[in-house]
């Protein structure tokens, strides 16, 4: 089985289905939809084909693809499938088909909606399998561009500006890190992010950035960092996000908050930790803090909004914000953390968040997609009202989707958060008990949003007529809750997957 | 490699063709321009796949030519030259393709251009430092001639200016190579013989003859603050001139200072290292900053050639073998993506809009009008921003991490450089291409917009497909600039430069 190139063929396939897209013309618009659609789950079957042959017990990578490539700056072709990146292309197959589904009538130019939206399927998954920086920037930045056409094109009044403002942040990130990974090179002669953890690893890649001299070494962590917090975003990068998600349209979100934002949390874990484990160190007593605002501000600003998208938005702010909470929790502490568990129960549950909030914030935003496509457009939390009555089964499975994000136990979103704030505990107390102010705000707005829209008497856009859901938004929602009360009864089918690797982790701390 | 002094030859001979040829037919002097623009660059192609990348230049062609000066007709190249020989014969064919459309005494106007293609061709081939400027004049006489008879806003303005400043540095440059000449026994002006005497210079002579050749050759690659002669001269250029320009000329001026003023004054390098990286960042900078505030479309371009060259221009400063084969791969990137960005400008848009106001562009969603001048601006925006996939993010990676080896202060700025140039490339593509004038409300005769031509779409295919491939396989140029910087030639440069 390792023979064949089973990850060329997850990150190609969307690309493929792109390229054919582009190819036919003519094609008919339900036919497109569906060849997008096939290309699209792609992904999911590929990647549940792997599993049986992934090795559970090995903390390595149990696929690797790696050729040379670029000879002159020492560029390889090298891919790489351990327990977190199969966990996010999982994410991804499960999350882009659901957005595709969402934007099903999407009725202006349907056909270059697809492509655009494949490219971006593609892209992500290079992000996740990529272990050359610079075919991982390759992917990272091409993102940007069938993202940025998404939300432009197809978004909402705002969207031009929002697109822009997306775009110019991401740049400047991207450009920094950039700066930081010629630097890398510049004394490490590879790129190879691999290799360079091994390097990193020794104390050799510390030592010879330190030839830089004075600030320089800092400034190298600080531009990769840069990079990473714009895209997750970390609080206080994070002022392009509202905008972007409340214009995009529902599929689009969906895989912005699904899949998008955890590309940045994957670069934490994948690049930044490894690669500079001691500045990481120096600076976490700070990141903490930031996290801990992206965790309190972001909940307390979506208990403002009225507008729903942007309430999940902001909630997403928060959500993504445990994962590097319990990252930063980790690398601040020092010595001895191995052993209690703490570490370990951190870093599980952020990857299980990952996953969670992909799951459970992508289902949010197709909700409020269904109450878009049923009120001509409208979405503001106070324009609803007793939709329950009107459409019970999309009350249930919106609700549970809800619960879901807001922790609820039995269902997914519990256990992540409940290991991060067990091994936040253990580490940093004080950061654990103000991050708990997030999930009591986080209960209060997302059930005032069920209050308000599901209950009382039927009112403003629901009062006359609301359908319940569609065979197609059933076949979104109906899996997506499935999939919560799954993991919320048996974590232990994805944990088993990356619980290798955060032993690894652990079994490595200083 | 003996064919290359042929694309001089078949250049030169071509304008005179074209020009007999375009009394009677336009279209014929079309063709002849095109097959010849195309034959030099199968040419070029032929011979790479006979190069075998070796340390110093391997000569093509040699006699002599006025022996009592110890002037020689000497042709020579390595992968340097071979790299910009390619760019050269591409952005010659594709040149070709976007002036299909020019009706105006078309054999004038391809002979003038087949002579500048085949003085570039000349600089690029030359080993004798006399040679070299004859060739570099021949190519910019032509360019005012271009410029002001088939130019379009305030032509005349920007063709003399143009001149003038090329010709004030022509100035600089032959009196520094004649003192150098001088200062060396006056036996050769013979490139390698001319760097074999000249480390036997002074320090102090070196730095002042380092000063006036650098300046005389930067200023035709836009050195900042010397530069303002380029967007003005773009902009008043014909489509096929700008892109030459932007896409060519400009990379006479670096590659004088690469092939002349580096190897012959290394010391005068190590003198004026951190002025010129300064001025080139500050070029990379402003270049982008003004390039973002332009409300004419052909502005931006023309100011955002102004910062890409100032990568090339940071590169030849840092002076190490990493930093130098960056700056060679961006000439070669930014030779095709500027091309495409002005015949995008200038030959879609402008020949059928008639307008290059940015708001007026703006009332229309071009985008809908013009599909394929908007997917082709896209990807050579993308390519520009120094988006990975495309040739300009190799180049630019390269020159960065060069740079680092050097000074991490330029690197640091210089990387402000690549955001600004996303942020002014994505404004004019907003602007230009995605107004959001409504679909009914467009005027009834945006509706009507002549369709993109097949040679528009054969020249954008084929300089988009230079640029990915590049950008994908980088190596196919580096194998060759890599072992030219390891001569004997860029010894001293190397040492004195890198630190």
């Amino acid at each position: 089985m390792n023979g064949f190139p089973w990850l060329t063929l997850i990150v190609f396939l969307p690309w493929a289905g792109a390229a054919l897209l582009a190819l036919l013309p003519k094609l008919d618009v339900r036919a497109g939809r569906v060849l997008a659609l096939v290309f699209s789950l792609s992904t999911l079957v590929v990647g549940l084909a792997l599993l049986p042959s992934f090795k559970h017990a090995a903390a390595g990578y149990a696929f690797t693809e790696d050729h040379a490539w670029i000879a002159a700056l020492q560029v390889n072709y090298h891919l790489g499938l351990d327990g977190l990146s199969l966990v996010l292309v999982l994410l991804t197959g499960l999350v882009a088909p659901g957005a595709l589904l969402a934007s099903w009538r999407e009725t202006r130019d349907p056909r270059f909606f697809h492509i655009l939206f494949l490219l971006l399927q593609g892209s992500a998954l290079g992000v996740f399998l990529a272990l050359n920086f610079f075919l991982w920037f390759i992917f990272w930045e091409l993102s940007l561009v069938p993202a940025f056409f998404l939300i432009k094109l197809w978004g909402g009044a705002g969207a031009s500006r929002a697109a822009y403002q997306f775009i110019i942040y991401t740049m400047a990130g991207s450009a920094c890190m950039l700066l930081g990974f010629a630097a890398i090179f510049a004394v490490t002669g590879t790129l190879d992010l691999a290799r360079l953890a091994t390097l990193a690893a020794d104390g050799t890649l510390a030592a010879k950035l330190a030839v830089l001299g004075g600030f320089w070494p800092k400034a190298v962590f600080l531009g990769v960092f840069l990079g990473l917090a714009v895209k997750v975003p970390l609080f206080p990068f994070h002022t392009w996000l509202p905008a972007a998600y409340a214009e995009a349209p529902v599929g689009v979100s969906m895989f912005l908050t699904g899949v998008m934002s955890k590309m940045g949390v994957y670069g934490f874990f994948r690049i930044l930790w490894p690669l500079f484990p001691g500045p990481l160190q120096a600076a976490s007593g700070v990141l903490l803090w930031l996290a801990l605002g992206g965790v309190v501000l972001g909940a307390f600003a979506a208990l403002r909004q009225t507008d729903l998208k942007r309430m999940v938005a902001y909630s997403s702010i928060n959500h993504v914000s445990y994962c590097l909470l319990a990252l930063f929790a980790v690398t601040a502490a020092t010595g001895g953390v191995g052993a209690d568990g703490g570490a370990a129960a951190a870093l599980s549950g952020a990857v299980l968040q990952m996953f969670n909030h992909g799951i459970s914030a992508a289902a949010l935003f197709f909700c409020i997609g269904v109450l878009e496509s049923r009120s001509g457009g409208r979405r503001g939390r106070d324009e609803f009202g007793g939709v329950r009555s009107a459409a019970p089964v999309f009350a249930g499975l919106c609700g549970l989707a809800m619960f879901s994000s807001l922790g609820l136990p039995g269902l997914n979103g519990f256990i992540g958060e409940f290991l991060i704030f067990r091994g936040v505990f253990a580490l940093a107390p004080w950061a654990a008990a103000a991050g708990c102010l997030g999930l009591l705000v986080t209960a209060i707005f997302l059930l005032t949003f069920y209050q308000r829209v599901f209950h009382g008497p039927r009112a403003g856009a629901a009062a006359v007529e609301f359908r319940d859901l569609s065979g197609r938004e059933l076949a979104v929602l109906v899996p997506a809750t499935a999939l919560m009360l799954l993991l919320g009864v048996l974590p232990q089918i994805l944990i088993g997957l990356y619980n290798p690797l955060i032993s690894f982790w652990t079994a490595h701390l200083p | 490699m003996s064919l290359l002094p042929w694309t001089i030859y078949l250049s030169f001979g071509g304008a005179v063709l074209a020009l007999g040829a375009g009394a009677r037919s336009a279209a014929a002097a079309r063709w002849i321009a095109l097959l010849t623009a195309a034959a030099g660059w199968g040419l070029v192609l032929v011979a790479a796949v006979g190069f075998a990348p070796a340390a110093g230049l391997q000569t093509v062609a040699d006699g002599a030519w006025i022996p009592s000066l110890g002037v020689r007709y000497h042709l020579a190249a390595d992968g340097i030259s071979l790299t910009l020989l390619t760019l050269t014969g591409l952005a010659a064919t594709a040149g070709v393709l976007f002036s299909w459309n020019v009706e105006e005494r078309t054999g004038e106007f391809f002979a003038f251009y087949l002579t500048l293609i085949g003085g570039v061709y000349g600089v690029f081939l030359s080993a004798d430092a006399l040679l070299f400027f004859v060739f570099y004049e021949i190519a910019i006489v032509p360019k005012y001639f271009l410029i002001a008879n088939w130019g379009s806003t305030n032509r005349e303005y920007g063709a003399m200016k143009l001149v003038l400043y090329s010709f004030a540095g022509s100035a600089l440059v032959l009196a520094g190579l004649l003192w150098a000449y001088v200062a060396a026994g006056s036996h050769s002006f013979d490139l390698p013989d001319l760097a074999a005497a000249a480390m036997h210079f002074s320090g102090s002579e070196q730095v002042k003859m380092f000063a006036l050749v650098f300046l005389g050759f930067a200023v035709l690659a836009g050195l900042f603050p010397f530069h303002t002669w380029a967007p003005t001269g773009h902009v008043a250029a014909p489509t096929a001139a700008s892109m030459l320009l932007a896409g060519v000329v400009m990379k006479l001026g670096a590659y004088g200072c690469l092939r002349v003023a580096l190897p012959l004054f290394p010391a005068g390098l190590a003198f004026w290292q951190p002025v010129i990286a300064w001025l080139a960042v500050a070029g990379i900078v402003y270049g982008g900053l003004v390039a973002l505030v332009q409300d004419d479309f052909k502005f931006v371009i023309g100011y955002s050639s102004v910062s890409h060259m100032g990568f090339v221009l940071l590169g030849l400063a840092a002076a190490n073998a990493r930093a130098l084969s960056g700056a060679v791969l961006q000439m070669f990137s930014h030779g095709v993506i500027a091309g495409l960005l002005f015949a995008v400008v200038g030959r879609m848009v402008y020949d059928r809009m008639h307008t290059r106001r940015l708001d007026e562009l703006h009332a229309r969603p071009l985008y809908r009008l013009l599909p394929f001048a908007a997917g082709t601006f896209v990807f050579a925006g993308l390519a520009s921003m120094g988006m990975p996939g495309f040739s300009g993010f190799p180049a630019e990676l390269t020159i960065l991490i060069g740079v680092w080896q050097t000074s991490p202060a330029w690197a640091a700025v210089a990387a402000l450089g690549v955001l600004v140039a996303a942020a002014f490339t994505v404004r004019v593509m907003q602007l230009a291409f995605f107004g959001r004038g409504g679909e009914g409300t467009a005027p009834p005769s945006s509706t009507s917009l002549p369709p993109i031509t097949l040679a528009e779409k054969l020249g954008a295919v084929l300089l988009l497909g230079a640029t990915v491939v590049i950008g994908l396989k980088p190596d196919l140029l580096l194998n060759w600039i890599t072992p030219a910087l390891q001569s004997p030639f860029f010894e001293a440069v190397l040492k004195g430069g890198g630190q």
